[in-house]
């Protein structure tokens, strides 16, 4: 099979007898020994258990009788989700040792689709960056241009898709951890809303925004990971107890008659203009398929990033505070009980694990409580309210993922500038509501752009849908990275 | 509290309860809670606090509390939430303990008490619901770095905690020790919490200052622990009233601070000071999305309530029993559920019968048969220990030989019917049942009438024979009083 066939191409060809997944996982797990040394995709690639599963799917292929329609695809997941019995870092040091002993929900129910799982990716430590270089572990490369960051904070599984070392994936997005590579790597990155997918199992960066989100080469494999994974998961109260669509199947019906808004605050002052260009075409292409487009306004867009890097650090300095030395993962002795979790902490956290944990911790302090995290919340209700405004008129939003195409590893040292790359993302975020980005062309010097699709809360399938009407009536998703 | 202590200064106490509740799974996992499991055996990534886990809120620990809360008379919101209070120690694997802030599931709450001052009405503050926190083992071997070891035991991490706060408004020593009695009768009647103090089920901590009679704004605060029966709630508190009241009336100036209670030294130590308030960093948490506690659901768990402690005292004064026999077998779930299964089985005896044999003979049996869950002690039942309290108020037994019988029921259990077909038909009383035997005999032993008639000494056979066949039954002096009559009046 090709390097780049996507997991529907693949499992017809297992149902067919026409490809074997056995061959097809030594294939990827070959192209990764060959390959990832380059790309820097991978944490741990658990070669012993691909090849099992895929001897599994096999086996029921044989029989005639597969899991589901991911069965025997071979996907990359990112070292935030728990995996039982495999070394779960979340790319920082202070986990270096942790083999949790559950798999995360979403983990157990790609296993339970018969999926293989080729390893664990790289990633920003704790979910906190959006380039991969805050791993504490190695730099990943844009398979487009290996100067390049893949994105982050799931750079890592962007990077095995567009290059060709997994079929599919699977990454977080908490503030465009997952919209925002997909853009830069010029794959789907699909961010459904809050709660339709559980976080069970998935180490978390920020509770309120962590969002389970896959990576495919196109919307009918988004489809299909993302039913996989969809449901109520009674393991976590904040999973929402609603019927799944069978989002494959409504893919078809077009964009006729659809409203797309097009909000005039994604498209100012620090865009680049190539991207600007691409969006707008992919926005006439819509109209040209028939969707009704129309502007709208968001007026809370511009406080998105800071009242995000309010909440976001905020939730984060409480949900690392277990990280103490005391349990799991690094202890670093001291001379008492305070002494050892400072000196453990002080080794394990990276520097912008440590920022965000200072500004979090002030955040929520007494006497800056009400001024900083409390007044954020109330902006967030603002930015909701922005959204269900907009959403009275139109039924999807579109604009770009980020402001840039993909940058040089070290361009952007500055804290500042790396936290502006997410100005575009945050908002669907803060507010939950379900979003995609959607490769909609290429910059002059060959870098992929995305074009950012919002839909409403829980109507993943309306957003699938222009998305693939989108897609099949571009040319992009056949253009792929060469890493020979 | 010496004279002038009391005299100079006003006493001000607020305590605040942890009651450990009886649900059968921890707060936000399903671990078990059940007591003296070996370390470490009842717990799972939950309440491990391992990363990606993540609580879900156990329904029944939030019914236990709005139980509480209804029974206190505290108002209960129609929303809730929890909060995350955020401190490093190990006992707290999070690094946070999921508790509430802002919105507690009961506010503005009493409870009544009497005290040998007289009736006193506690204001509650508050009732919210928490987890619990891991449990440290303090090792005295050394380490491997040479340091001292401390284990953890996470079993009782995790488990639902309900704290209660009052108001300081509790002026006594005793007020606090009764306040602390009544509330465990409360959640032991609600069966909220098994309140076991030396368990730890259920702990109380004092807040403890005086200030000058007359005066508004309050003294230095004391903080006391660590005291693990009722009777070391009263006299830590009394020991610190003393404490303070004398170190100011030295001039000698008190510090906010912890003080643990010795049992063996009965006196308060200072375990640390409070020089600093701690910054919890309260914020709602994430995790688990706000609870609606809609009027229905209010409503379903009033319904289910049992009869709480002050009503059926009040109660069992209404039948005739006295203040204190109603709150002895309300204290006592073994008399008071004996005393209300032998009431059930014959609503007809007489309450104070049934609560004098429960509070005495009952409770002697009881310490040594015991009583069991339904309140029977021993092999015994309630329908026959109320047959046999009847057979004693009807006359059947005599007081002497129904105490007989029950301490045999009770003892082997044997039916009452048995007991008293044994003990024959008790004192017959009726001359006419009397008469005939008296005839039966006079007719089965005309030989001996003659003796009697000649003047021979046999009225004593003739009584004898009679007892005989009474088995016992009858009165003896009754008897021979008309053995005579029949005898003189056939002559």
């Amino acid at each position: 099979m090709e390097p780049h066939a996507t997991i529907h191409e693949l499992t017809a060809a297992f149902a067919k007898g026409t490809a074997s997944p056995v061959a097809v996982t030594e294939g990827y797990l070959a192209r990764i020994g060959a390959l990832d040394d380059k790309v820097g995709a991978y944490l741990t690639v658990t070669r012993d258990q691909a090849l099992a599963a895929a001897r599994a799917s096999e086996a029921r292929y044989r029989a005639g009788a597969p899991l589901s329609p991911l069965d025997g695809a071979p996907l990359a997941i990112k070292d935030v989700f728990c995996t039982a019995g495999v070394r779960t870092t979340c790319g920082s040091k202070i986990l270096e040792t942790f083999v949790p002993p559950y798999d995360a929900t979403i983990v157990a129910r790609l296993r339970k689709a018969g999926a293989v799982l080729l390893g664990k990716t790289n990633m920003d430590e704790f979910a906190m960056g959006s380039s991969t270089e805050h791993s504490a572990f190695k730099l990943t490369r844009n398979p487009w241009d290996l100067a390049r960051v893949p994105g982050g904070s799931s750079g890592g599984s962007a990077a095995a898709v567009a290059g060709g070392l997994a079929a599919g994936g699977f990454g977080t997005d908490t503030g465009g951890s997952v919209r925002q590579p997909a853009a830069f790597c010029g794959v789907i990155g699909f961010k459904p809303t809050y709660g339709r997918v559980s976080r069970y199992g998935l180490i978390a960066f920020a509770s309120s925004l962590d969002h389970v989100a896959p990576f495919a080469l196109d919307i009918l494999d988004t489809a299909l990971l993302l039913g996989a994974v969809a449901g109520h998961d009674p393991l976590d109260a904040t999973s929402v107890d609603a019927t799944v669509p069978d989002y494959a199947a409504a893919l078809g019906a077009g964009v006729k008659g659809l409203r797309v808004g097009v909000p005039d605050e994604y498209f100012g002052a620090g865009l680049d203009p190539e991207i600007d260009r691409a969006v707008r075409a992919a926005v006439d292409v819509l109209r040209d398929l028939g969707a009704k487009v129309e502007p709208v306004s968001l007026p809370t867009t511009s406080y998105g990033v800071a009242t995000y890097y309010v909440v976001a650090p905020a939730e984060a300095s409480s949900n690392l505070a277990r990280y103490d030395g005391v349990k799991y993962g690094l202890r670093v002795a001291g001379k008492d009980l305070i002494d050892m979790v400072s000196r453990t902490r002080a080794a394990g956290f990276g520097p912008e694990v440590k920022r965000r944990i200072m500004l979090g911790t002030y955040a929520l302090s007494a006497g800056y409580h009400d001024a900083y995290y409390g007044q954020a919340q109330k902006v967030r209700t603002l930015v909701r309210q922005d959204f269900e405004k907009a959403f009275a008129r139109v039924d999807v939003l579109a604009a770009p993922t980020t402001p840039g195409v993909a940058f040089r590893h070290g361009e952007k040292a500055d804290p500042l500038a790396m936290y502006m790359n997410d100005v575009y993302t945050i908002p669907a975020s803060m507010t939950g509501l379900p979003a995609v980005s959607v490769p909609c062309g290429f910059s002059a010097t060959g870098l992929p752009i995305g074009l950012q699709l919002i839909g409403r809360t829980l109507d993943e399938s309306t957003l699938l849908r222009a998305a693939h009407a989108y897609e099949q009536a571009t040319p992009w998703r056949e253009r792929h990275p060469s890493l020979a | 509290m010496s004279t002038t202590t009391a005299t100079t200064y006003e006493t001000v106490i607020g305590l605040e309860v942890h009651a450990q509740l009886a649900t059968r799974s921890k707060m936000f996992c399903g671990c078990p809670t059940t007591f003296g499991a070996p370390p470490n055996s009842q717990t799972c990534p939950i309440c491990q606090g391992m990363p990606g886990t993540l609580p879900v809120i156990n329904r029944r620990a939030v019914e236990f509390v709005i139980a509480t809360g209804i029974a206190i008379e505290a108002t209960i919101p129609e929303r809730t939430q929890w909060e995350r209070k955020n401190y490093f120690y190990p006992d707290l694997p999070k690094g946070y303990q999921i508790s509430q802030y802002a919105i507690p599931l009961a506010s503005s709450g009493r409870l009544r008490i009497e005290t040998s001052d007289g009736p006193f009405t506690v204001p509650i503050t508050r009732a919210h619901l928490e987890e619990d926190t891991a449990k440290l083992v303090h090792g005295d071997t050394a380490g491997a770095a040479g340091a001292r070891t401390s284990l953890v035991d996470f079993n009782r991490s995790g488990a639902p905690l309900m704290e209660i706060v009052t108001e300081p408004d509790i002026r006594t020593a005793e007020q606090a020790r009764r306040y602390a009695e009544e509330l465990q009768l409360l959640l032991r009647a609600i069966g909220a919490s098994d309140a076991d103090m030396e368990r730890g089920q259920m702990r109380v901590e004092a807040n403890v200052s005086l200030r000058p009679r007359g005066t508004t704004a309050f003294g230095t605060r004391v903080e006391v622990k660590n005291m693990n029966s009722f009777r070391s709630v009263e006299r830590a508190i009394a020991y610190e009233i003393e404490r303070q009241g004398r170190a100011l009336d030295a001039g000698e100036p008190l510090t906010m601070e912890t003080r643990g209670w010795d049992d063996g030294r009965q006196a308060t130590y200072r375990m640390r000071a409070k020089e600093t308030s701690d910054d919890y960093r309260y914020f709602p948490e994430p995790d688990l999305p706000p609870l609606r506690v809609d009027k229905a659901w209010i409503a379903s768990i009033r319904d289910t309530l049992p009869e709480l402690p002050a009503a059926r005292r009040a109660r069992y004064e209404a039948l005739g029993l006295s203040g204190y026999d109603a709150a002895v077998l309300v204290a006592d779930p073994g008399m008071g559920g004996a005393f209300e299964a032998i009431r059930a089985a014959r609503p007809t005896l007489p309450a104070k019968e049934i609560a004098n044999f429960v509070s005495g003979s009952g409770a002697r049996v009881a310490k040594g048969a015991g009583y069991n869950a339904t309140g029977v002690p021993g092999e015994g039942h309630p329908a026959d220990v109320a047959t046999l309290l009847a057979a004693i108020l009807d006359g059947a037994v005599s007081r002497a030989v129904g105490r007989d019988l029950l301490e045999r029921h009770l003892g082997d259990g044997t039916p009452s019917a048995a007991l008293l077909a044994g003990a024959g038909p008790g004192p017959i009383s009726d001359d006419a049942a009397l008469l005939e035997h008296v005839d039966a005999v006079i007719a089965a032993n005309p030989k001996a009438v003659v003796d009697y008639r000649a003047g021979r000494p046999v009225a004593g056979f003739f009584v004898g024979q009679v007892m005989k066949a009474t088995a016992g039954a009858a009165d003896a002096a009754r008897v021979t009083q008309l053995v005579r009559e029949r005898l003189d009046a056939e002559g």
